[in-house]
């Protein structure tokens, strides 16, 4: 069981921003956080590991206390038995892969553990290789098998698989489920990918400028999302009177719709205007696009 | 025949200042890199005086400071059995402050061009700041490292002034080649002063090319 509760004032480019989250999850769980860039993702992951302290606030981990600002608690990032797969994958480019993985060793722990991820990780060509010269998808791959050689409490994925092309994607999605369930790991995800969330998460959060605005299953959170306005931004092109009533022609990107004013608003529109038109999406018919 | 003192004696300082150097530039090196103290400034300011300050106020102060009718050089003196001027510990202790910007600061700059994450992703896996130094961040900045290290023994070799002002002249002690040098124009033995500097000339000349033959090799190791 992991408790959050911090706030931390953030500088960015917008301005100020007050991150505040107060959450727990349940131990062997994967929950995905789910959010424009700058919501504050990666800033709650580095408060977690301990990279970036909060201005207040408390994070328990199976009962023991990483952070209480109360009680002047600060474990440091050393203490917590966290693994972190960073966004730009931050491998040493004086080791080898496997000296990388070898690194991230606890003293006494199994070398054997780093041969079973060379392999799950399809790693072993590369192993003695310097991971200057690998490619974006196989840093990743690396940076994940890192991440995972100390079996933490809490496994922190920045967008872990973003890099791959999909076929190693939905492989190593199905190592991350196995090794997960395996080891009954923690595992809190950034993605942006809808599928990789719905696959693996048990629990979406959505971040919006610092703050929780939704949280639960994957599939609660998307439908709730959809059953939201669709909003079009268009611009008028045409109007025309027929009877009683007018319809405008509104250009939205390439495609042009037609649509009916009522005489009483007629007055505020012209051609030329930029305007937004909203609709409910109510039982739309969804075909895939001819190639 | 010309006397090879002057230059074994150069290049025994050079090397025992680097070396000296290389221990203490890489912490000093590293708190300016990350320190975020207020007092960050200042010690940059301390520790790059000599690259601006003429070598000769450098020397005088030392001079002064050492002098055992001063209380600092009368304590080294009384307490210690030292006595820094006219002496090699005292031209040693010179150079290390002379030549200390030229080794903190390439290293400052080479710490401060990793990337802040290695040595995050380091400390998540549990390992200590003195582990991450010497297995993660050094060897990722080893360019930076040697390219302190010769120019401070290069700077080092260069030294006339400090080493005027607070060594002197003494042959075997104090008497490096710098000095030789200035000595033989000045007793008009051109051929003897020409000789010297051909020595001089030729090695830095050498250690300068392989430093950046090798350098290059590195580059090209890592661009592939």
């Amino acid at each position: 069981m992991i408790q959050l509760n911090i706030n931390k004032k953030l500088n960015t480019p917008n301005g100020t921003m007050c991150l505040s989250i107060d959450m727990t999850i349940e131990k062997g769980k994967i929950i995905t956080f789910y959010g424009e860039s700058g919501a504050g993702k990666t800033s709650l992951f580095r408060m977690i590991a301990g990279l970036l302290s909060p201005d207040e606030g408390n994070i328990v981990v199976s009962e023991e206390i990483w952070l209480n600002t109360k009680k002047k608690i600060n474990l440091k990032p050393q203490d917590r038995n966290v693994g972190f797969a960073f966004q730009d994958y931050a491998l040493f480019p004086n080791m080898t892969v496997r000296e990388n993985l070898e690194y991230a060793l606890k003293k006494n722990q199994d070398q054997k553990y780093i041969d079973d991820l060379v392999i799950a990780m399809e790693l072993g060509e590369l192993q003695h290789k310097k991971t200057g010269i690998l490619s974006g998808g196989q840093k990743q791959r690396v940076s994940l098998a890192r991440a995972l050689v100390q079996k933490p409490d809490v496994l922190l994925l920045d967008e872990p698989l973003s890099a791959l092309d999909n076929e190693m994607r939905l492989k190593l999605q199905d190592y991350i489920l196995k090794i997960q369930k395996k080891h009954n790991l923690t595992i809190l995800l950034i993605s942006h990918d809808i599928d990789e969330i719905l696959k693996l998460s048990d629990k979406i959060a959505i971040l919006k400028n610092g703050t929780i605005s939704q949280i639960g299953s994957p599939s609660e959170v998307f439908e709730q999302q959809s059953n939201e306005n669709v909003q079009l931004a268009g611009e008028i092109i045409g109007i025309l009177q027929k009877s009683d009533t007018y319809i405008a022609t509104i250009r939205i990107g390439t495609n042009t719709l037609k649509t009916a004013i009522p005489i009483s608003e007629i007055k505020n529109y012209a051609i030329g205007d930029n305007i937004i038109i909203s609709s409910k999406l109510i039982a739309p018919t969804i075909q895939k696009a001819s190639k | 025949m010309i006397d090879w003192e002057p230059l074994l004696l150069t290049f025994k300082l050079a090397l025992i200042t680097t070396v000296i150097l290389l221990v203490i530039g890489i912490p000093i090196a590293y708190w300016l890199a990350y320190s975020k103290s207020r007092i960050k400034p200042l010690m940059e300011t301390l520790v790059s005086m000599p690259l601006v300050l003429p070598p000769t106020v450098l020397g005088f102060y030392l001079l002064v400071a050492f002098s055992p009718s001063n209380a600092f050089g009368n304590w080294l003196d009384e307490w210690l059995g030292i006595r820094l001027i006219f002496t090699f510990g005292g031209l040693v202790i010179a150079s290390l402050i002379y030549s200390l910007p030229f080794m903190v600061q390439p290293i400052q700059s080479g710490l401060e061009s990793l990337p802040t994450h290695l040595k995050e992703a380091s400390y998540v896996m549990g390992k200590s700041r003195l582990v991450t130094l010497f297995k993660v961040l050094l060897p990722n900045i080893k360019t930076s490292l040697r390219t302190g290290v010769v120019l401070a023994f290069a700077h080092t070799i260069g030294e006339f002034g400090v080493v005027l002002m607070i060594g002197g002249n003494i042959p075997g002690k104090t008497k490096v080649a710098s000095i030789a040098i200035y000595d033989e124009v000045e007793a008009l033995n051109y051929d003897t002063a020409n000789s010297y500097s051909l020595v001089l000339l030729l090695i830095t000349f050498s250690i300068l090319l392989t430093v950046y033959l090798t350098n290059n090799r590195v580059f090209k190791k890592f661009s592939k």
